[in-house]
């Protein structure tokens, strides 16, 4: 498909060509975050046609509301955070709840404090770039990820796996950037205690001492 | 450094955004710390892991039908003069 912009033709520029009637600079810009949008609303929501309604919705109102975008953030965080509101409408049908909350919860105001603990604690037998090749592998990355308390898989695929900063993803969640940061660190711990009781070689299992304080 | 504390700091070390003087205090501990330097290792591959996955490529067919989409109702919205 040919687009008579340049990839080098900042996000900013097609966004006010758009805004004047010019539907080549939509295309564009369509083009260039369709692959993001479609990879974030897939993970959060693991269902192919979900992910398509996600996408659908996401740029149509993305064209719907074009003259309401002001630049106040990256019109790539812009639309990831009407696509993220969007899979969290389905997440929410889903469960059959009004409201996903994902507001602070009591855990949360206590901070680091009630952070988990690691308990099996011992080095991977293979390095990551071995294991990503092995069939098996994504079924226990999923997993993992399934267990998670939903407020803390979306932060980890926002900003872990898509590769947000911690102030995008704070925008497109909603969320403060503390809370962000708490619910990350969570998130990394209880994947890194799941993966590791199945990646973990046992003979070099450690036991903390709790007692440790240098 | 106790545990405790580098665990809530786990995150800005491992993201490369913490202060000189925390990391220095990080990695002393880990020097003396081998569950903590695991811990902080296993962290690091899993988010390697979870970054290397397979990307999910949009299926054609849809993209196209999406764009057909997009078009029309940009057409209603810009009616050419």
């Amino acid at each position: 498909m040919c687009v008579p912009f340049s990839t080098e033709t900042p996000d900013g520029q097609l966004v006010q060509i758009a805004k004047a009637g010019d539907l080549a600079a939509f295309e564009a810009l369509t083009d260039r975050y369709e692959q993001r949008v479609y990879s974030l609303a897939l993970r959060m929501l693991r269902q192919e046609q979900d992910a398509e309604d996600v996408m659908q919705q996401t740029f149509l109102s993305a064209l719907e509301h074009l003259d309401g975008f002001r630049g106040e953030s990256s019109f790539s965080t812009w639309l990831l955070r009407i696509a993220a509101h969007e899979a969290l409408k389905i997440i929410r049908k889903r469960k059959g709840l009004v409201t996903v909350s994902l507001e602070e919860t009591t855990e949360e105001r206590g901070g680091y404090e009630s952070v988990p603990h690691p308990e099996y604690i011992a080095d991977w037998r293979q390095s990551p770039e071995q294991l990503v090749h092995k069939n098996e592998i994504q079924r226990l990355l999923d997993e993992a990820l399934a267990k998670l308390d939903e407020k803390h898989r979306l932060v980890f695929l926002v900003r872990d796996v898509e590769g947000l900063s911690v102030k995008e993803t704070a925008e497109v969640l909603d969320l403060s950037e503390a809370n962000v940061k708490v619910r990350l660190l969570r998130a990394r711990l209880q994947l890194r205690e799941h993966l590791t009781q199945t990646l973990g070689d046992p003979a070099t299992r450690l036991i903390r001492s709790h007692d440790h304080a240098p | 450094m106790k545990c405790e504390e580098l665990l809530a700091m786990l995150n800005e070390y491992v993201d490369g955004t913490v202060d000189p003087s925390v990391c220095e205090e990080f990695e002393k501990h880990m020097a003396g710390c081998n569950p903590c330097k695991v811990v902080v290792d296993n962290i690091r591959k899993t988010i390697t892991l979870y970054k290397a996955g397979q990307p999910y490529e949009l299926p054609v067919e849809f993209r196209q039908r999406l764009h057909d989409v997009l078009r029309k109702k940009w057409q209603e919205k810009h009616p050419a003069p």
